[in-house]
């Protein structure tokens, strides 16, 4: 048996030279873990994503709305499935993936957490929630991991349509009436602090990142990413004429970047650990589907049982 | 609840006429034809392909990494399988 120092050596050693790491190669247990663990959230950020937009779709202001807000879910759906597929490749089930979701042992992204109570809602979604996934996503297509980066060039390839279909929606209402602008304004306020959620705790209470760091499946820090959003949107909410809820946020010419307030991690931690608006009704709307859906799944491979045994049969009268 | 799963199939995608199939993800299907179906869902929305193949995963038989070297080790050092390996005379101007 090979030595198991070795292996991480030469693990890590192919890491270092920017070669990617593919299913059947040797791995440590560990990176294995992190990454079912990580991909399996992603996937389920995905699945779950659906649901906020879904709410607006019957709604949709126009036809053209419609088809694009439909496009985009069913987009999610796809990235879901991109993503449960490069996670089994590590040898875990799909089964076992969803039933993780379902009894609360997997988690999600805690921004789905938070009700679309206006068709706002559906552009700042694409525009700030979109957008602070891309700027995580982005370095994920270089992950060292060989299947889930080639997922994630997928993803993001898809993934600029959606911001932008948001930020059109944002810009038609940052031209309509004095309601229309005021609906703009409150979903930013509502969303812009969650959204910088997103990129996880600060550095320092991130105990994963050096390791993930260290086997290449993350690039960049948590703040170095929110800091990235930070200064991107100030610009496109300029020409939004929103203003960003944060009387913290100004230009930093030493720091060449923007200085923002502390963010509310016991409000993030609270969602985490699921005790925001949607928590409950988000997995109770996922089981629910589930379950719903079993008869349909059984249906489907007995039908394909019969099938199968009918060529069979067919096959052996010709023989 | 059920117990027993969709079986796992690759789908390979055919981008253009003239180009080979190539592995675009795998996802799960009760049979071959549910198979292209939704592999024409997931993996071809915007026109990425024209033809389909699925093969279920339990059919694909692979290579071990662990045995790599004494697969491909060979080919190294046969440079005379090469063009660049054998000398033309300059005046020679495509061969």
């Amino acid at each position: 048996m090979a030595d198991i120092t070795a292996l991480e050596a030469h693990f890590q050693n192919t890491i270092d030279q920017e070669i990617k790491i593919e299913p059947k190669d040797w791995m440590p247990d560990a990176y294995r873990k992190t990454l079912i663990r990580q991909i399996s959230q992603h996937a389920h950020s995905e699945i779950v994503g659906m649901l906020p937009e879904g709410n607006w779709i019957t709604r949709a202001p126009s036809l053209r709305r419609k088809v694009a807000l439909l496009a985009k879910v069913q987009d999610e759906a796809g990235h879901g499935l991109y993503l449960y597929s490069a996670c089994e490749t590590l040898g875990v089930e799909r089964n076992e993936l969803v039933e993780q979701l379902h009894d609360g042992r997997a988690k999600y992204s805690s921004i789905f957490n938070y009700p679309t109570l206006t068709w706002a809602d559906i552009g700042v979604i694409g525009w700030l929630v979109d957008g602070a996934a891309i700027m995580n996503q982005v370095p994920l297509c270089r992950c060292s991991y060989g299947p889930y980066a080639r997922a994630m060039v997928r993803v993001c390839k898809e993934e600029s349509f959606h911001q932008r279909q948001g930020y059109e929606i944002l810009l038609t209402l940052s031209k309509g009436t004095e309601a229309q602008r005021r609906m703009l304004q409150d979903a930013v306020n509502r969303w812009w602090w969650p959204s910088l959620m997103m990129f996880g705790p600060n550095d320092a209470d991130s105990p994963h990142t050096a390791q993930s760091m260290k086997w290449k499946i993350k690039r960049f820090t948590n703040d170095e990413l929110r800091q990235k959003f930070v200064d991107v949107c100030v610009d496109q909410a300029k020409l939004l004429n929103v203003t960003l809820p944060d009387p913290d946020l100004k230009w930093n010419e030493e720091r060449g970047h923007y200085d923002f307030g502390e963010i509310n991690w016991d409000e993030f931690w609270q969602v985490v650990k699921g005790h925001g608006p949607c928590n409950k009704e988000r997995i109770d709307t996922r089981r629910r589907a589930h379950e719903e859906g079993a008869w349909v799944r059984e249906a489907a491979m007995a039908f394909a049982e019969k099938q199968a045994r009918r060529r069979a049969e067919e096959s052996s009268q010709v023989a | 609840m059920e117990k027993k799963n969709w079986p796992l199939w690759e789908v390979f995608i055919r981008s253009r006429q003239g180009l080979h199939h190539k592995h675009a993800g795998s996802l799960h299907a009760a049979d071959e034809q549910m198979a292209i179906e939704n592999a024409r869902d997931v993996y071809t929305r915007r026109n990425e392909g024209i033809s389909i193949w699925v093969v279920e995963s339990k059919h694909i038989h692979a290579s071990s990494p662990a045995e790599s070297e004494a697969l491909f080790d060979p080919a190294n050092d046969k440079v005379y399988r090469h063009p660049t390996f054998y000398d033309i005379p300059d005046e020679i101007k495509h061969m």
